[in-house]
């Protein structure tokens, strides 16, 4: 038995309008037509730019407190759990003793993921993710932001727990002895 | 002899074509969209409507090397698409400008791994470094402004690219 297929419906002939394809074309233009009335979605980047939240996670950067003191530690916590690895750091004393200090600081912005959890380990609170989200960079080396650059991008964040006070005794508001401001950072 | 080459000074502008070429070649960058991973998506999130390249001429995506001027590495640099990436470079015609898209491809990002190129300066020389998992848009059209002075700096020198200037790439690093 030959193989039996089912006939096919062939669509009409086109009419003759249709053949010149205006109509389509004309449909096609009223949808561009259309469009141009609609409100404008396109950010004028440069000049115009996007209100980032407050929880947006950009370049990380470290901050002072409000006695310009380097917050940072240089517990290496932040070094520890960074997945791409980007932190390196050198550890220093700083003149009061009491704490270490960072002597080296540096962030390979090429290597950074932006996950935050340098922001979410660092037990001093001294390492936060900016709202720097548009820097580029000519060359690696150039990416490698040391710590002075962290810092000043950073600014100042006040410590409310005013943990340098405590552990130097007396408040400097009464005379008390008032933790060197480090010199180099 | 020399007071006829002063008249025609006057009336001839002999050093204002290298900056019709500059401005003519910075206002139509044509990008090759070398998307391997997760930041070929903001790349196509560049040409959309929202951010629209088209305002600074690069909106025309060529998936020929050939066509191309701008190759875009947006994602993961695999050693095992190391050689095509090298050889789509290679393909496209001079001048040609890179851009290095993302943690990856700017320096292998957090996979510090045995099947993942370090950075795809390693094969191929990198211009615009753009930092981020993956970066804005925003940060994408810094970089492509970045390359137009870029370009615009280096027709007015009469030099071609970054790769006519070295033959080699930079080599490993760290």
């Amino acid at each position: 038995m030959p193989l039996q297929g089912k006939p096919v419906k062939r669509p009409a002939k086109q009419s003759l309008l249709a053949s010149t394809y205006l109509p389509s074309i004309l449909k096609g233009m009223w949808i561009t037509l259309r469009h141009i009335f609609r409100p404008k979605v396109t950010m004028q980047y440069p000049e115009e730019k996007w209100t980032l939240p407050d929880n947006y996670r950009g370049l990380p950067v470290l901050v002072r407190d409000q006695d310009e003191r380097v917050k940072c530690v240089a517990c290496f916590l932040c070094q520890y759990v960074c997945p791409p690895k980007a932190i390196h750091i050198q550890a220093r004393e700083i003149e009061t003793g009491v704490e270490k200090g960072p002597e080296v600081f540096d962030i390979n912005m090429l290597r950074c993921i932006m996950c935050g959890y340098c922001e979410e380990v660092c037990p001093e609170q001294a390492i936060f993710l900016s709202k720097e989200y548009s820097t580029v960079g000519l060359s690696r080396e150039a990416m490698i932001f040391p710590k002075e650059k962290l810092l000043q991008m950073g600014g100042i964040r006040p410590d409310p727990i005013k943990k340098w006070e405590r552990q130097i005794g007396k408040p400097q508001a009464e005379g008390g002895l008032r933790p060197r401001v480090e010199s180099v950072g | 002899m020399t007071e006829e080459r002063h008249d025609l000074e006057q009336w001839v502008m002999t050093t204002r074509l290298a900056d019709y070429v500059a401005w003519g070649r910075k206002n139509s960058l044509w990008p090759m969209p070398m998307g391997l991973a997760c930041c070929a998506i903001e790349l196509m999130a560049m040409v959309a409507s929202r951010y629209d390249v088209s305002r600074f001429g690069a909106e025309a995506l060529r998936f020929s090397p050939r066509q191309a001027d701008l190759m875009v590495v947006a994602g993961t640099v695999t050693k095992k698409m190391a050689p095509a990436v090298r050889r789509i470079f290679e393909q496209m015609p001079e001048p040609k400008w890179v851009i290095a898209m993302g943690a990856c491809a700017s320096s292998g990002g957090m996979f510090r791994s045995y099947s993942v190129t370090q950075g795809v300066d390693e094969i191929i020389p990198v211009d615009v470094y753009v930092p981020g998992c993956p970066p804005r848009p925003e940060a994408l059209i810094e970089g492509i402004m970045q390359v137009q002075r870029l370009v615009d700096q280096r027709a007015r020198e009469g030099r071609q690219s970054k790769a006519g200037d070295r033959a080699q790439p930079a080599g490993v690093r760290g």
